[in-house]
Parts: C-alpha cells; sequence; structure tokens
C-alpha cells in the first residue's frame, strides 16, 4: 500500500513471514489442539513452539510463564482483577495517572467498589517520584500496576526498580508493557516482575492475541473458568493460528532487536531534529533522554491535532494525535494533562511511531510535508499573527468560553 | 477517524474566507470548552443597510470547527443582521451535508460567534448560559449536562424515565451504565439511593421499533376521534415556539400511548430536541390526562444520522 505508516504504537502491520506461518492453522491443521486425531495432532507443538519463542523474548525463565490472552487489555484486566481476589484484605492498588485506559479505566471502577487507588502524579517531564511511590507501598496495597512505556510519549518507566521495591514490601508487581516488548531487550528471570502484558499486534503479530506473563508461584484466580486450557488459568480453545503468529513475531523481533535501537533510532531523531529546525514554536514532550527507540511526540502551539492529521492523511502520511476532537472526549489527552502541557499545545500534540518498515526516504517526505502544513493551520489560527505567534496570545485571543 | 461529508472535507481542505478581515467593525470571539476549541468571526456590515459584506475567520480547532466557520462565513455574506440571526446551527450542519454528533457542537460554536459579533456591532455584551457535558449517549448526542439537569428538575429515578425525557439511550442503549451513574450521582445529592434492582424489565422498548398496531384505548374517556384532535391540538399550540427556533414538529401517528412526532428543521439532532419533547410530552399528559410516550421518529432516513 502507499503511504507512510506512522502510527506503530497503534499497532503494527503483520510481517508478511508472520502471515505465511499462520496459514496452515486455518485450512489444514485447523483440529482443536485438545484433539488427537490428525487434523489437531501438530497444534499443540505449534503452540509449544510459540511459547518458547515468547519465552525466549521475555527472557522468562519457563515457558508455562507464558499465558495467552486475546488482548493487552484482557491481560491488564486479568493480572489486576486476579491480584484483589488472591488478597481480598488488601483493599488498595497503586497505579500512575498516565496509565493506558485499559489499566486506568478498570482502577477507577474498582475505586467506585470501594478500593483506594493511588494514581502516582507524573512531573512535567513525566517522570515518577520513587519516594511517594514508597511511601505507599504497605501490607494494604495487592498490586502495583505501572506501564513500562508510555504509548504516547514513548516514555520508560524504571518498572524493574519498581517491581524491586514491591517485592520488598510484598506486594504484587505487573506491568503493561505493550509498547516495550519488541522494542527493547527484556530479561524477565532476573527482574522482579510479576505480571507483565503484551499485546501481539503491536510487533508486527496480529491483533487479537495477547499475553499475560505470570511469573512462577505468583498467586493467580483466573478471569475465565470453564476449560484446562494454560493450565486451566485462561478457558477457551487457543487461538492457535495467532499464537503461532506472535511466537514468529517474538522472534523476528529478537533478530531485529539491534536494527531497532540503532537505524529506527537514528530516523526517529533525524525526523525531530528536522522537525524542531524547521518548525517554530513546537517542542517533544515528556523526557526524551529516556524514551523508546522508535517514538516521537511534537506539541505543535497553536494548532489542533485532529487539522493536523487530516492534512498529514492527505499527504499520505499516518501518524496520531493527542487531542480531544479525536475521542470525542472533553479533555485533551490526560497524559499531555498529567505533564501540565498548556491546553493550546497539548491540543497540537502529534505521536509519530516508526518501525523497522520505514525508510529512510519516507522520513525524508515527512520532513518535507511537515512545515506547510504546520504554516497553513497557523494561518487559520486566531494565536498567529503575522510571523509567529500573537504578542500576549491569552490577552490578544481571549473568547468567551461556552 | 471521523466519518466526514465530502463537503466537510473540501470545506476544511480549502477553508472560504480564512483570515482577518480588512475594515471589519464586528468581531465575535467564542470557544467550546467542550473540546477547547475556539473561534473569532470578523464581519464587515455596511452601517446603512446592515448587510454583511464580508465575514472571515480564525479558528484554533479541530476538521469540522474549521469547516463549520468556513461554512458559516459563506452562509452569512449578503445577509442582512437580522436574517443573519436566524441561521441556526442545524443550517451550518445541513450546509455541511452533516456532521457526526460528537461534531455538532463545533457548529454551535459557530453560531455563538455570530450572535457574539452581531452584539459587538451592537455595543451589547453577549453573554451565554448554554452549558455543554460529556457527550453521554451518541445516537442521540445528549451529555451529560442535559441529563443531570433533566433528572433534577423532573425527580427522575430510573433509565427508562431519562429515556422517556431526554431520548438519551433510547437508541443502541449502551449508554444505560453511564445513565445509571449519574443517576446514582444526582439521587445521592438529595439523600436517595439509586435502585438498580428495581429496574423495569423488560427494559425499554427502543424508539425506533414502535410496537404492533393494536385498537388503541381511550382510557381518558374520549373517543379515539376526539384523542387524537386533542393531540392535534397541543401540537398546534406549541408549533409556534418551535418555528421560532427555526424548528417544527409533526404528527405522524398514535399507538395506544405511543404519539409518534417527526421532528424538522433545527430540531432534528439539536441537543435540546430531547428537552423539547419532554416538554410537550408533559403538556400532552396533562391536557389528555393519561400517561402518553411522545416519541420522535424519522419520516425518512436523513444524512444528519450519518455515522450515528
Amino acid at each position: 500500500m502507499d503511504g507512510i505508516y506512522l502510527d506503530n504504537n497503534a499497532t503494527t502491520m503483520v510481517d508478511p513471514e508472520v502471515v505465511s506461518e499462520m496459514l496452515p492453522y486455518f485450512t489444514e491443521q485447523y483440529g482443536n489442539p485438545s484433539s488427537i486425531h490428525q487434523f489437531g495432532n501438530k497444534v499443540g507443538h505449534a503452540i509449544k513452539k510459540a511459547r518458547g519463542q515468547i519465552q525466549d523474548l521475555l527472557g522468562a525463565e519457563y515457558d508455562s510463564e507464558i499465558m495467552f490472552t486475546s488482548c493487552g487489555s484482557e491481560s491488564d484486566s486479568t493480572a489486576i482483577l486476579s491480584a484483589i481476589k488472591a488478597y481480598p484484605k488488601r483493599k488498595e492498588i497503586i497505579t500512575t495517572v498516565v496509565e493506558h485506559p485499559a489499566v486506568l479505566e478498570l482502577c477507577k471502577h474498582l475505586e467506585k467498589e470501594g478500593y483506594t487507588v493511588h494514581f502516582l502524579d507524573v512531573d512535567s517531564k513525566g517522570r515518577l517520584d520513587l519516594d511517594v511511590y514508597q511511601s505507599l507501598l504497605s501490607p494494604s496495597v495487592a498490586v502495583v500496576s505501572v506501564m513500562w512505556a508510555n504509548n504516547e510519549t514513548g516514555n520508560l518507566f524504571p518498572v524493574e526498580q519498581m517491581a524491586e521495591m514491591a517485592r520488598e514490601a510484598n506486594v504484587l508487581f505487573h506491568t503493561d508493557a505493550v509498547q516495550v516488548v519488541g522494542k527493547l531487550p527484556i530479561d524477565l528471570k532476573n527482574s522482579k516482575i510479576d505480571m507483565l502484558s503484551l499485546s501481539g499486534h503491536k510487533l508486527h503479530a496480529p491483533k487479537g492475541i495477547g499475553v499475560l506473563y505470570l511469573k512462577r508461584g505468583t498467586r493467580f484466580r483466573p478471569l475465565l473458568r470453564g476449560g484446562h486450557q494454560e493450565h486451566g488459568r485462561r478457558a477457551g480453545t487457543e487461538n492457535a493460528a495467532s499464537i503461532v503468529g506472535l511466537g514468529v513475531a517474538c522472534e523476528l523481533a529478537k533478530k531485529h532487536m539491534a536494527y531497532e535501537n540503532s537505524e529506527v533510532k537514528a530516523l526517529r531523531d533525524r525526523l525531530q531534529e528536522s522537525i524542531l529546525d524547521a518548525v517554530p514554536n513546537c517542542f517533544v514532550t515528556g523526557d526524551p533522554e529516556n524514551r523508546l527507540p522508535n517514538t516521537l511526540n511534537i506539541a505543535f502551539e497553536y494548532i489542533e491535532g485532529e487539522a493536523i492529521l487530516m492534512l498529514l492523511n492527505k499527504d499520505g502520511i499516518a501518524a496520531s494525535s493527542g487531542s480531544a476532537c479525536m475521542s470525542g472526549s472533553l479533555e485533551p489527552s490526560h497524559v499531555m494533562r498529567a505533564m501540565d502541557i498548556p491546553f493550546t499545545a497539548a491540543h497540537g500534540t502529534v505521536r509519530f511511531s516508526l518501525s523497522r518498515y520505514n525508510t529512510p526516504e519516507d522520513i525524508d517526505k515527512v520532513i518535507e510535508a511537515v512545515p506547510p502544513i504546520m504554516a497553513k493551520l497557523r494561518k487559520l489560527s486566531p494565536y498567529w499573527g503575522d510571523n509567529g505567534p500573537v504578542e500576549n496570545p491569552g490577552e490578544a485571543f481571549a473568547p468567551t468560553y461556552a | 477517524m471521523w466519518d466526514y461529508s465530502d463537503t466537510v472535507k473540501e470545506h476544511f481542505f480549502n477553508p472560504r474566507n480564512a483570515g482577518e478581515v480588512a475594515a471589519a467593525n464586528a468581531t465575535g470571539d467564542v470557544g467550546s470548552i467542550s473540546c477547547g476549541d475556539a473561534l473569532r468571526l470578523q464581519l464587515k456590515v455596511n452601517p446603512d443597510t446592515e448587510v454583511i459584506e464580508d465575514s472571515g475567520f480564525q479558528t484554533f480547532g479541530c476538521g469540522s470547527a474549521i469547516a463549520s466557520s468556513s461554512a458559516l462565513t459563506e452562509i452569512i455574506k449578503g445577509k442582512t443582521l437580522d436574517e443573519a440571526l436566524k441561521v441556526s446551527n442545524q443550517d451550518i450542519a445541513d450546509y455541511l451535508e452533516g456532521l457526526p454528533p460528537e461534531k455538532m457542537h463545533c457548529s454551535v460554536m459557530g453560531r455563538e460567534a455570530l450572535q457574539a459579533a452581531i452584539a459587538d456591532y451592537r455595543g451589547e455584551v453577549w453573554s451565554d448560559d448554554h452549558e455543554e457535558g460529556e457527550l453521554i449517549c451518541k445516537c442521540f448526542a445528549i451529555d451529560a449536562v442535559m441529563i443531570e439537569d433533566t433528572i433534577r428538575a423532573n425527580d427522575l429515578s430510573s433509565v427508562e424515565d431519562v429515556t422517556n425525557y431526554t431520548k438519551a439511550g433510547g437508541g443502541c442503549s449502551s449508554c444505560h451504565e453511564g445513565i445509571e451513574e449519574i443517576l446514582t450521582k444526582v439521587l445521592a445529592e438529595q439523600g436517595i439511593e439509586f435502585d438498580a434492582d428495581s429496574a423495569p424489565k423488560p427494559r425499554i422498548q427502543p424508539l425506533s421499533e414502535p410496537t404492533p398496531e393494536t385498537p388503541p384505548e381511550a382510557p381518558s374517556g374520549l373517543s379515539s376521534f376526539q384523542r387524537i384532535k386533542k393531540i392535534e391540538e397541543v401540537i398546534a399550540k406549541v408549533r409556534p415556539v418551535l418555528q421560532a427556533d427555526h424548528g417544527d414538529i409533526e404528527l405522524i401517528d398514535v399507538q395506544d400511548n405511543k404519539v409518534m412526532v417527526h421532528l424538522v428543521g433545527a430540531c432534528a439532532g439539536c441537543q435540546m430536541a430531547g428537552m423539547t419533547l419532554g416538554g410537550i410530552q408533559q403538556q400532552l399528559m396533562e391536557e389528555l390526562g393519561e400517561f402518553l410516550h411522545l416519541i420522535p421518529v424519522q419520516k425518512k432516513p436523513v444524512s444528519a444520522a450519518k455515522g450515528a
């Protein structure tokens, strides 16, 4: 397909090698892996192989620590709901204000059901205060759930250290790592992370397959009961083809890990430098020193994200935005608000997220396309004058809000 | 991405009348709290004829905000101020061949900018009491503020009540959890606990599916002819009010206690439609002395329903 896809934190293309490995499991080996006949007898082996490939990418000690689910959100819900059922007397949860809705909305819901949820704040660069975190760890906490990398900014949280701190306090630690798996090396056997969520479609496997890593010995209560699959921890006939696909995708991710952290990162850095040089009044959000190699989030002041995306799309460029208008919600991205990014900039945040399929030519085209788009929209903006923002934008244009 | 009409996209990609107006003598600056968008509308008004000779806009906002601004400036050029004031947000949406329900407030912002600019020209101060909240029911574009206000004003206690008064929840019904949360909150203010268990079963009849016909009973002691005539009278009485807001209402059918009406013009798709219907239903019940459901129906599919 024509076009330049820079929305890989939303979802990725399924690698063609992944697709071809999956195909026999739709039309030939379509039997239930629980069956003993010829239509299903290879499926069990294929699933075992995939489990091993995922174990290898995660650096997990045992392949039985890999539990298949339908998606990252299911893994997150399973982890948190399991923890509170396994520790029914503990009525507190620790998480952060910048989590993905899969964790954030669940925690807000649990708050209504009587749980005390501590939402850790972030500073203007999106960083946590670990002293505050330390002070909240107590025997009343059922689980800590902190994302490894933020989907919008790409910022990394020190989850390995936070897991150690949780273990010291005898509290379960879960991390939503859907943005990290496949992009950065992970070594779970040498960490104190008890549970970790990953999602296939973020690393060139299909949508509809996820994993919850469950460190051996972690107390667990299933979300779905009624089957022996996944050692009785997640009932439901295995999504065999997608599991096979995820296994292949993990193997490929491991193979391309160095490329991701050198070539892809270099493309991202060049895109960042070129845009910051060419476009006035824009800045990188979050903590640029400490983020995923593929992610660039820029706030363009005085213009709005959806309008930017529509013009980018017209030029064949796919990206995403934290503008309120994208979701029909009242507020711009909760992540940008948590970092205290002003309204007039938060609405204009654009996330470019790359993958190993992007080429230097792609990036050249984006670098060429971006400055005129911003200039065009700023010409329409009441905050913008002939050559820059109007003087005292807040006073020169102070609309009556209704 | 939103399901924007080709006209919306065209006005976004090639906005008309963008920028400041030379020799403008009226300016309206408004913003929509519900998405942070803001718009400056400028007019050049002929002082003798009050005709809008030129108009221009500057918008900080999304695609549909820019398209709505562009459409508005096109619509009002050449109109007198009084004519321009009759332009409703629905006119702007119609001009653009419809807006997604979540984006109707962009057209509302356009109309408010126009009112503000004309007030500015006339030396008046424009203020707005129109408050928007989180969009709860996406099928009928009803927001949280309207649901809360309606619950308080009418002492409502169930999702079914809320649907009857505002239409919210009468479509796909996926917002019922959200409505129950609002009920819980508002009732708690009055010291009442929302009772989910007493919710009637079976739940609300979907508004789009009228029940099969049965011979009409007349609990009010009127013959069916008298009863329908009475209903027609009440509706005739409210029509001038709606027409003043560039809308209208038409009686389509009466089945049992269901009064089917068709809302047209500015009423269709308007966030106030639910409130209006609640009021008319109340009047009907008072006049006829029986419980009646006032149900808006579509005579034919309209483009405004796109994307719902």
